[in-house]
């Protein structure tokens, strides 16, 4: 045990911990050495390593691209958006799904407010399971299924996670609102059942996501509300980069009618 | 006033009040467009009647003690793992704790994927020429601003009467109803719950068979 019986001391032991590397931490300045092709490192924004179990939470520009990798093969994303600039605007699940007339996310898929805008869209995405439908665990499902599950705990749930990274935002228990859970799927087979895909997948899985509008992107990275193996969830890393915003001839825009009047709806929030 | 549903005895004249144990403590039609508000007690059993057929109820609850506590179409689905709300299915707060249970259902199923419609949503899905058409948004809100709610409280909402299937590609929309002329749902509060309905006033869309009806809301206590 050591001893810092005088505030020197103890800034002196605080101080020798400058360069220590963990599993899970933001690299800062962010350093990435596989950005896409065309992408310069001095546009890089953002590099982290988000623990299982762990959150993160950050304002992301219009235009720029987040990628995500779910680095073992493991990871869960749930995650909420808010439009930065007026958080009562938010993802909206529900709208989502409705307005592109399809339960299943990937890439080319808009993730849309309650206000009729895209918030974000999948610009590209190898996973392909990903779930719109069953939300977040809680403090309640966390103790069930792993005997605890608060913040402080070694089994935190998705929904305290949640509401951690959008506290640091200013946000409270009114805006944790419906989620989007990213490289777990869920599909819907007849009848309505709700079918868990949890792999087993191969690591390296990455889906990157287009700030359409100025964002704050919170990302909980707990085990799925469905899932009921002892816990397991692995890091989850995020690389972000500045990028050009959807021109007029954007395929991701332009793919379907209700996308192209979404794109119009944020170009006309932006005439200013 | 109180009325006596089924007293022993008496001959019960109003069909839908049939089967309801309890004395009625509420008894009001939604006029076809309108909200709707009011708190359930635990216990109690509100009974939604579909008087003209395929009329979506847009439903959301709030905990009466807390209402940051509410509704959440993902804690329901994942807990039941299924979508479609049956007899039986348990309506679940974002704690995690029942709110309501269906108790009984004349119709299969009822739709909490398909969320509301709004002023901003009926841009993308049908086009900017519909902006100005009432919604379902709008009457949550003017139900919930004048109890202390605002947008922040709009989440994933109820459709009673209202179909919503995915097909296996994932293919999803809103189809014809599967409602009938005084068909019902009966909801018995395992808490005390703020209930705010929209009587939905869509009229581009299945969902109301393109013609928005009143609809009945009954408390049993």
């Amino acid at each position: 045990m050591v001893t810092l019986n005088d505030p020197n001391a103890a800034r002196a032991h605080a101080r020798a911990q400058d360069g220590t590397l963990a599993d899970a931490m933001p690299i800062l300045p962010p350093v990435a050495d596989d950005l896409p092709a065309g992408v310069s490192a001095e546009d890089l924004l953002w590099e982290e390593r988000i623990a299982g179990g762990g959150y993160t939470s950050r304002r992301l520009a219009r235009g720029s691209r987040t990628r995500l990798i779910d680095v073992d093969g493991d990871a869960c994303a749930s995650i909420l958006i808010f439009n930065a600039e007026m958080p009562t605007e938010r993802l909206n699940v529900a709208d989502t799904v409705k307005i592109q007339w399809n339960a299943y996310l990937g890439a080319g898929k808009l993730l849309l407010s309650d206000m009729g805008r895209v918030l974000m869209s999948i610009e590209a995405d190898d996973a392909g399971a990903h779930d719109a439908f069953c939300g977040a665990s809680n403090a309640a499902s966390n103790a069930r299924v792993y005997g605890e599950g608060g913040n402080w705990s070694a089994f935190p749930n998705a929904r305290d996670r949640l509401l951690l990274g959008a506290a640091k935002h200013g946000f409270g228990r009114r805006d944790v609102h419906p989620c989007i859970n990213l490289f777990k799927g869920v599909r819907i087979a007849q009848g309505g059942s709700t079918v868990l895909d949890i792999g087993p997948f191969a690591p390296g899985r990455a889906l990157t996501l287009r700030a359409e509008m100025d964002v704050i992107l919170v990302i909980a990275n707990c085990p799925h509300v469905l899932d009921t193996r002892p816990w397991t969830v692995t890091p989850l890393r995020a690389t972000a980069w500045r990028g050009p915003i959807a021109g007029d001839a954007d395929t991701i825009r332009n793919a379907t009618p209700e996308g192209r009047r979404a794109f119009l709806n944020v170009d006309d929030y932006y005439r200013r | 006033m109180i009325i006596t549903a089924a007293r022993e005895g008496t001959q019960v004249t109003d069909v839908a009040l049939a089967g309801l144990a309890g004395p009625i403590v509420h008894d009001e039609t939604v006029p076809a467009r309108a909200p709707w508000l009011h708190e359930v007690k635990a216990g109690q059993t509100l009974r939604i009647v579909d008087l003209e057929g395929n009329q979506a109820v847009d439903f959301l609850m709030y905990a009466a003690a807390d209402d940051a506590e509410r509704y959440s179409a993902q804690d329901t689905i994942a807990a039941q793992s299924n979508i479609f709300l049956r007899a039986g299915s348990r309506l679940l707060s974002n704690e995690g704790r029942p709110m309501m249970t269906i108790t009984a259902t004349a119709v299969d199923y009822h739709d909490t994927i398909g969320g509301a419609c709004s002023c901003e949503s009926n841009t993308l899905r049908y086009g900017h020429h519909t902006k100005a058409q009432h919604a379902c948004v709008d009457n949550f809100l003017d139900a919930n601003v004048r109890a202390g709610r605002g947008k922040r409280d709009m989440v994933s909402n109820i459709n009673f009467f209202m179909n919503v299937p995915v097909e296996a590609d994932g293919a999803l929309g809103i189809v014809d109803g599967i409602s009938a002329p005084g068909l019902t749902v009966d909801l018995k509060a395992e808490m005390d719950v703020i209930v705010v309905v929209s009587n939905c006033p869509q009229i581009n869309n299945p969902c109301n068979g393109f013609n928005p009806t009143p609809v009945r809301m009954i408390v049993s206590a």
